[in-house]
């Protein structure tokens, strides 16, 4: 073997084995890397009580209720499968509205109620003029239709999309 | 062979940057003028973010940029490792603070939108966390490569540090679909369409053009001065020097320019 495939091997070596340890590392991990959990999980009993979670979901078109006297809010988010009822007191980033992905962060309490401290919002991968989203929006299609639960798609209304 | 030769050579190299370093900052400046006024004014709003999401024109560039600089001082460092070439030492060297700095820019570009979008300027997540990685891992090369004498022996052992830190590159691209994040998932490369209207997603390519042949040219002309530095000694550059087409020169013409060691001078006597 001549030096320079010598080094080749090498190189790859240190490419690989780097790879592979990797790899394991993230595995290993992984649970730890995830940034929020979803209403599934905690349906299933995968979130740790007592503990500072969060919690990431689409806010569930109609669930919002707002208190008239103060910051106190109360919404449901859903991964489309399950749902988490959350309680917030604070002031929510401008993109929070129904529909909306978002993240809570908070204890889950006796009643299964999030009690969250801080609600962030997780806007989408989607960018487009708003004529485009609204237009889709007529369709009942696009980022701007109605998240709802248990309800079947066809019968959202996009009117109610509509701020 | 010949035209090889002539660009691979450090004298070559520094002819053929010389020669076409000005058409690449005109094509530069001029992809510059076109792309912000079409990015930062004529591109319509976005249906959910409004004006705010314009900074993405910046943010999505550097990001980019960044995961490509230091896949290519990764490909670079095999070149060096395996094959010795002087020209990836150099190449690598220039790239190194390219990167960081989109590295940064893409960082602070993506804090500043966080804040209203998200409301935060910081999250642990993973794709922001891998991303901040890529920042230390640019600065530990750079620290790595200063902190030995000889350039060949730095050129190695950054090689091997480039091979080894290649990894967060998947993991920082991967980041958003591996894990649950606040940051959004791949708007552009996914396999179905973007998901991004033609009429933001063409400037936002035009833009990421425009940066990169900024990020080329530059890196160009630092690989050039590495070069002339690393062979400060050797008669071309004298040469060089005395016809007045480097500063430094005995006979060059009074002009502002980085001091020049001693030695560099004495080269030329």
């Amino acid at each position: 073997m001549t030096p320079r495939q010598r080094r080749l091997l090498g190189a790859f070596a240190v490419l690989a084995g780097v790879a592979t340890a990797a790899a394991v590392l993230l595995s290993a991990v992984s649970e730890n890397l995830l940034f929020f959990y979803t209403p599934s999980q905690v349906a299933a009993g995968e979130v740790p009580a007592d503990r500072n979670v969060r919690v990431g979901g689409l806010v569930v078109s109609g669930s919002i209720e707002r208190n008239p006297d103060s910051l106190a809010v109360r919404f449901q988010v859903t991964d489309m499968a399950r749902v988490v009822s959350v309680s917030y007191q604070g002031i929510l980033p401008d993109l929070f509205r129904e529909g909306q992905g978002i993240i809570a962060q908070g204890r889950i309490d006796a009643n299964g109620v999030l009690q969250a401290t801080e609600v962030l919002a997780k806007h989408d991968e989607n960018y487009m003029p708003p004529e485009v989203a609204a237009t889709l929006a007529m369709k009942g299609e696009g980022p701007l239709a109605p998240v709802h639960m248990n309800a079947n798609p066809a019968d959202a209304r996009p009117a109610s999309t509509q701020p | 062979m010949h035209l090889m030769h002539a660009i691979l050579s450090p004298k070559g190299f520094n002819r053929f940057v010389s020669r076409w370093i000005g058409a690449l900052w005109a094509v530069t400046l001029l992809m510059l003028v076109i792309g912000l006024p079409w990015a930062l004014v004529v591109a319509p709003t976005d249906y959910q973010q409004g004006e705010s999401y314009r900074i993405i024109f910046l943010h999505v560039p550097s990001a980019w940029l960044s995961l490509m600089g230091y896949t290519m001082l990764a490909g670079l460092g095999f070149v060096v490792l395996v094959w010795r070439v002087k020209l990836a030492e150099v190449m690598a060297e220039a790239i190194a603070p390219v990167g960081a700095a989109f590295t940064l820019l893409a960082l602070v570009t993506g804090s500043l939108w966080g804040r209203p979008m998200w409301g935060t300027y910081w999250v642990w997540d993973a794709r922001l966390t891998s991303e901040l990685v890529l920042l230390f891992l640019y600065l530990g090369w750079m620290a790595l490569s200063q902190a030995i004498e000889d350039r060949r022996a730095a050129a190695k052992a950054c090689g091997v540090l480039a091979l080894i830190g290649v990894v967060d590159i998947p993991i920082v691209h991967f980041s958003v679909e591996w894990w649950n994040t606040l940051h959004q998932g791949p708007t552009i490369t996914r396999l179905d369409r973007p998901a991004m209207h033609l009429s933001m997603l063409a400037p936002l390519l035009w833009m990421y053009f425009a940066l990169f042949t900024y990020a080329a040219t530059v890196s160009l002309m630092r690989a050039r001065d590495i070069w002339l530095e690393r062979e400060a000694n050797h008669p071309w550059v004298a040469e060089l020097m005395r016809t007045g087409a480097v500063p430094g020169g005995p006979d060059s013409p009074a002009r502002p320019g980085p001091p020049i060691a001693p030695r560099d001078l004495t080269a030329g006597a």
